[in-house]
């Protein structure tokens, strides 16, 4: 099973790059402000608010 | 690299691009229709193998893997391509980068799909699974896959809000382990122009394959998708996701477990036994992100559940995530050694696949396409909105009856394979277990077939809509990004 000295390296290298690039997506602000990121996908559209999305 | 239109007061307003999105969008309802007749006709020719015809090219052997390239890369690829470049711009309110190239996928994109379809009929393969084309079109792949990640990561690079919304960071994944798994796979030593030797050879092609195959499944057919459900499930809903934070552990949850799931393919086989066993428990750690992701996008229409019995592109796109939930609940428990022991080479395999691939990728990208069409034809909706009802009941019920065959055939094969008489011989000849899978067989082909009417529907729904309107192009909403403008 020799391709697991390539496969195991490979996929631990990649655990290192994602940890990396967590590393930048934290330091970059990109979690600052988590709910709003998610009501500014509405931004630019018209206003269409259902009665029942006043819930907070 | 913004486009640009004559604005009322005589300057140019910036617009989206969506020049290549509307192509990847018809592609992808065309592809749909060719890769899903193909998968129905197989599944006539394991019912009535008269239907082979003794003719080479429509041979079952060499037109299973036209079907599931098809429905994958053409089919999967182009909704995947088409929603990836629309929800990009949006996100990142900016025009596409490098428009020009973003048409060189398209026509690229094309081509392997062509080629696809010719060399394989002819018998020209490489032998594996998922990954079958030869090494010319293997290198056509990569050289269209690294200009689709140009494209991506530019719009995002250029991006005018600071933070990247979460789909893109599915996408973004989806795109580069593609990108990796495809390279190391296709890794081949050609001797002629239409034949090559893969770079590994036994127990270590097989180990390399299905670490490809396995991630196949986990980055194109997964995290591509739920790239999409992130931003047009809370589009159509209109409400953000039920809880964005959940968002973000559900994608780093997801990228850290699913590369060291691969091994579960091979249980029982010349891999050793310790990888085998951390295969399966990866395979079991995977249920928690799934789950969370899969909850997290159902949730999204709490409090507003009256939206699912009005709107049937809802419908979809909340049906096929309860088939995630349900393709992701059953991965797990099949990659247990001694439920593989009965699983694995029977039809239940199949049937779980077709949970995934009709149930989840099928459905959200059939949503997500009835998103995207109207926006493209400059309509707010399809030409026939009871044309999606009737499309999804005709498919949800293809799957139900597709599924269910599958899972019944699977556990009969499986009980009848290992079934030995107090002597120790086997109960039951292989041929004995064919002959009883016959009736699910049929049951199996009527299930294809009304999923690939439902297709029929929509092809007739797309070709009014686009009739009935033009390309309007949309402008940017530059305000809205100033105040949050990093």
């Amino acid at each position: 099973m020799d391709i697991l000295f390539l496969l195991v390296p490979m996929s631990v290298l990649l655990v290192f790059a994602l940890l990396a690039l967590f590393r930048w997506a934290l330091g970059a602000g990109q979690f600052d402000d988590l709910e709003r990121e998610g009501e500014r996908l509405f931004e630019g559209d018209p206003p269409k608010l259902d009665a029942d999305q006043a819930r907070d | 690299m913004a486009s640009s239109v004559p604005a009322p007061a005589g300057h140019a307003v910036p617009v989206y691009d969506d020049g290549a999105v509307r192509l990847f969008t018809l592609a992808a309802v065309l592809w749909g229709v060719v890769g899903m007749a193909v998968g129905v006709l197989i599944a006539a020719q394991l019912t009535w193998p008269q239907l082979n015809f003794g003719i080479p090219w429509l041979s079952y052997g060499r037109l299973r893997p036209l079907h599931t390239n098809a429905v994958i890369f053409a089919f999967g690829g182009c909704a995947l391509m088409a929603s990836s470049f629309y929800v990009v711009q949006r996100t990142s309110q900016v025009s596409i980068f490098l428009p020009r190239l973003a048409a060189f996928v398209f026509w690229g994109w094309q081509l392997v799909i062509v080629a696809a379809a010719i060399t394989l009929p002819m018998g020209l393969t490489q032998g594996k699974e998922y990954a079958e084309l030869e090494w010319p079109i293997d290198i056509l792949i990569a050289i269209v896959w690294i200009a689709y990640a140009v494209v991506f990561f530019g719009t995002i690079g250029t991006r005018k809000v600071r933070h990247i919304y979460v789909a893109n960071w599915f996408y973004g994944a989806f795109i580069l382990a593609v990108a990796l798994l495809h390279i190391v796979n296709s890794a081949a030593i050609p001797s002629s122009l239409t034949k090559s030797y893969s770079a590994y050879a036994g127990v270590q092609d097989a180990m390399v394959q299905w670490w490809y195959g396995h991630n196949a499944v986990g980055f194109f057919l997964t995290a591509g998708f739920l790239g999409m459900m992130y931003y047009f499930i809370p589009k159509q809903a209109e409400r953000p996701v039920y809880s964005y934070r959940l968002s973000i552990v559900h994608f780093w949850a997801l990228i850290f477990t699913y590369m060291w799931a691969g091994p579960h393919h091979l249980h029982y086989t010349a891999l050793p036994d310790w990888a085998q066993s951390i295969g399966m428990i990866f395979s079991l750690v995977l249920l928690a992100p799934s789950w969370g992701g899969m909850i997290n996008g159902v949730m999204t229409l709490s409090g507003a559940w009256h939206k699912l019995r009005e709107d049937p592109i809802l419908k979809f796109l909340i049906v096929a995530l309860s088939f995630y939930g349900m393709a992701t609940f059953e991965g797990p428990m099949m990659s247990i050694k001694t439920v593989n022991a009965l699983s694995h080479y029977t039809d239940w395999t199949v049937g779980h696949v077709h949970a995934g691939a009709l149930g989840w990728v099928g459905l959200i990208s059939i949503g997500t396409l009835y998103y995207l069409v109207p926006r493209m034809f400059g309509q707010t909706k399809m030409y026939s909105v009871p044309a999606i009802e009737l499309h999804f009941w005709i498919a949800t019920l293809g799957i139900v009856l597709y599924i269910a065959a599958m899972w019944m055939a699977g556990v009969m094969q499986g009980l009848m394979w290992r079934a030995v008489n107090p002597d120790g011989t086997l109960v039951y000849s292989f041929v004995e277990s064919v002959k009883s899978t016959y009736p699910f067989y049929v049951c199996r082909f009527v299930g294809g077939l009304l999923y690939l009417g439902g297709m029929g529907v929509m092809v007739w729904n797309v070709i009014k809509t686009a009739q009935a309107g033009r390309y309007v192009p949309l402008r940017i909403p530059m305000g809205a990004a100033l105040p949050s403008a990093a």
